[in-house]
């Protein structure tokens, strides 16, 4: 065979016009192997936390149980149940350790995606292959990312019920430990949240990856990016995805999220606190409890009655689900968009 | 069909002009080798084929007409990249499985006979293999894509010379069973001559002389003279001098029927000579065709 017509174009007729592209489902194999180790580190994570979640979890649900079933209520033997429920899974109640998955699996397995690859220079072997750089790159992030979701989405569900017993009605009148399903720390571990923080973690790590196309300061940049993100979502943005609902009256369910409250005076003032305590002091002795401590249900009927109004913006536990979508929503969406970016760099990158 | 074919590419670094004004075309069925010092753009020329850059101007395509880095182009062109980049942590066999589900064509038992006859054992890690057998199993996954072009960037720099002698004949038993057009760069002259029979000299992001080696040997004499005389040569284009105490040494554009002037002798220049005479003047004209300039006839070029 000669030169020629090895290099004849006509020899292999498939190749021209349409080039049937290399099937999607060959990098399967490929994302696997390339990150069989961290996937695996993730899998070992998740598990652990599970078997953690459920092993205390059944203490928890079987601690409740016992506490509300106990008969007398206000007995001595009732009140070292509720203690033992209180004091079951102490370091978990805030939320605590799991706040911190969906930041590990965006820095260890989003991170190193792309800036290990640029780092190591082997783009230069992935890119120059058939399948092609911007569907090697889509496919990459696409499987991680609905994978670490996924699993997440999984553990999601046994926080869930793990967390169920604190956010019982009728908790606070027994003394039992009661969360509020809105708090930053636990919100985010329940619901569609936690999975959509994952996915939005790894699409960071991504992103971030690929502009410092180092591994190291990736995570760090990571890490960074995440707490900044998620310490702002939480203590301000949350929120505010819904109007607050607006009350004078003091009709607030326990379960409700406060954002402010405040006394306005006649003229739709805000009372300072100065001129709250002078009115304070011409009222009778028995405003004031043991040692001096206003009741308070009657200082505010008080005040009240002194023309004042106090005004209470809140978020009720109502909207928890609403909050979750909202939350998920904007997450799904910011994590297309850190892809679609991570892409444009890829597509344009100078190796 | 020119299986590089660029029109007036540039690629620029920020301020910096890593290749200015490269036109070019690479003939099909060739060894192509794009010789020049470090910094000449020989990888940013080789990036910017295999699609990894892409020009800041003009255009580039490959194996007749195909855009670098578009679908049919990344089918076509296999890449060995500077120091072999390989997946250090997996095993020979997983590179084969990684490169066949990469691409549309693997020849999986053409690779492991190859890797059995270099005695690479497929289960060890591609970080463990010694430089020689790291560059030998990326050669032999671009080979085992079957391109019909296959670009390598440095090869052997890394290489002892018996490593660098067996890559070399990997490279040019392909390129002759399986008419698989090669351009490889290199800064090492030597060898060369046994290697490409095309020619691609680029110096400061600039393509100098491109042509057929035979077509550039017969178009070159090296004239040996009274250096008194040297400067005083006008005949024909000088491209390089090289001047002794007695004796001067004139690269000339001349062919063998080009007359002589008395006092000289005229002898037929090595690869490696005419290639260093071309280096030594990064400004010298351009050959066979005149490659520089904005309105570049691809003919001449490829003629």
């Amino acid at each position: 065979m000669t030169a020629l017509t090895a290099l004849d174009v006509s020899v292999r007729p498939e190749e021209n016009a349409t080039l049937r592209p290399v099937p999607w489902r060959r990098m399967a194999w490929v994302t696997w192997r390339q990150h069989r180790t961290a996937l695996t580190g993730v899998a070992a994570l998740l598990a652990g936390l599970a078997v953690l979640l459920w092993i205390v979890g059944l203490q928890l649900h079987h601690a409740y149980a016992a506490a509300t079933a106990c008969r007398p209520a206000g007995s001595v033997a009732c009140g070292a149940l509720i203690n033992t429920f209180n004091r079951t899974g102490g370091f978990l109640v805030n939320g605590g350790i799991l706040q911190v998955v969906p930041a590990l699996i965006g820095a260890f397995l989003g991170a190193p995606v792309l800036a290990r690859e640029l780092e190591n220079g082997t783009v230069r072997y992935a890119w120059t292959q058939g399948f092609g750089r911007l569907r090697w790159t889509l496919a990459t992030l696409v499987a991680l990312g609905v994978v670490v979701a996924v699993a997440a989405g999984a553990l999601s569900m046994l926080t869930s019920w793990y967390y169920q017993p604190y956010f019982a009605t009728g908790n606070q009148s027994l003394s039992l430990t009661t969360l509020n399903p809105l708090a930053p720390g636990l919100f985010d571990l329940r619901g569609v949240a936690f999975a959509a923080w994952t996915l939005a973690a790894f699409a960071i790590g991504g992103l971030a990856g690929t502009l410092i196309r180092r591994v190291v300061p990736a995570i760090v940049a990571t890490l960074a990016a995440y707490a900044g993100l998620a310490g702002a979502t939480g203590g301000w943005l949350r929120l505010h995805y819904l109007t607050p609902l607006v009350t004078s009256k003091l009709n607030i369910p326990d379960s409700a999220w406060v954002m402010t409250q405040q006394w306005f005076t006649k003229s739709g003032r805000p009372a300072s606190q100065s001129a709250l305590s002078q009115v304070l002091q011409g009222a009778p002795g028995q405003l004031f409890g043991k040692g001096g401590v206003p009741k308070s249900v009657t200082v505010w009927q008080y005040l009240v009655q002194h023309g004042y109004t106090q005004w209470t913006t809140y978020q009720p536990a109502s909207r928890f689900w609403a909050f979750q979508w909202i939350e998920g929503g904007w997450l799904l969406a910011l994590s297309v968009l850190l892809i679609a970016v991570t892409m444009w760099l890829v597509r344009r990158r100078v190796v | 069909m020119n299986v590089v074919e660029a029109r007036g590419v540039s690629k620029r670094y920020g301020r910096t002009w890593a290749l200015r004004e490269c036109s070019l075309a690479i003939p099909a069925g060739h060894v192509a080798a794009l010789v020049g010092p470090n910094g000449a753009g020989k990888t940013t020329l080789l990036n910017l084929a295999v699609g990894l850059l892409a020009p800041s101007q003009g255009d580039l395509t490959v194996l007749g007409g195909h855009p670098a880095g578009s679908p049919a182009a990344l089918d076509g062109v296999a890449f060995v990249a500077q120091d072999t980049p390989l997946y250090k942590n997996l095993s020979a066999a997983d590179m084969l499985h990684l490169t066949r589900n990469l691409n549309r064509h693997f020849d999986q038992a053409y690779a492991e006979t190859r890797l059995a006859e270099l005695g690479i054992p497929l289960k060890r890690k591609a970080g463990k293999l010694s430089g020689g057998q790291q560059s030998q199993l990326a050669l032999t996954l671009a080979l085992a894509r079957h391109p019909r072009l296959l670009v390598l960037d440095e090869p052997v720099a890394m290489l002892d010379p018996i490593a660098r002698h067996d890559f070399m004949a990997t490279v040019l038993t392909a390129a002759a069973d399986d008419g698989v057009s090669v351009v490889l760069s290199s800064h090492v002259l030597a060898e060369l001559e046994r290697v490409a029979d095309y020619l691609i000299l680029m110096s400061l992001g600039r393509v100098q002389v491109a042509g057929e080696v035979d077509d550039l040997l017969a178009s070159h004499r090296m004239l040996t003279g009274p250096a008194a005389e040297a400067a005083t040569y006008a005949e024909r284009p000088v491209v390089h001098v090289r001047s002794g105490e007695a004796q001067a040494h004139l690269l000339v554009r001349a062919s063998a029927d080009d007359p002589v002037p008395r006092g000289w002798e005229a002898h037929p220049v090595g690869l490696e000579e005419l290639a260093l005479g071309y280096l030594r003047e990064a400004g010298a004209a351009a050959l066979p065709g005149p490659v520089r300039g904005r309105d570049v006839e691809m003919s001449e070029v490829t003629k």
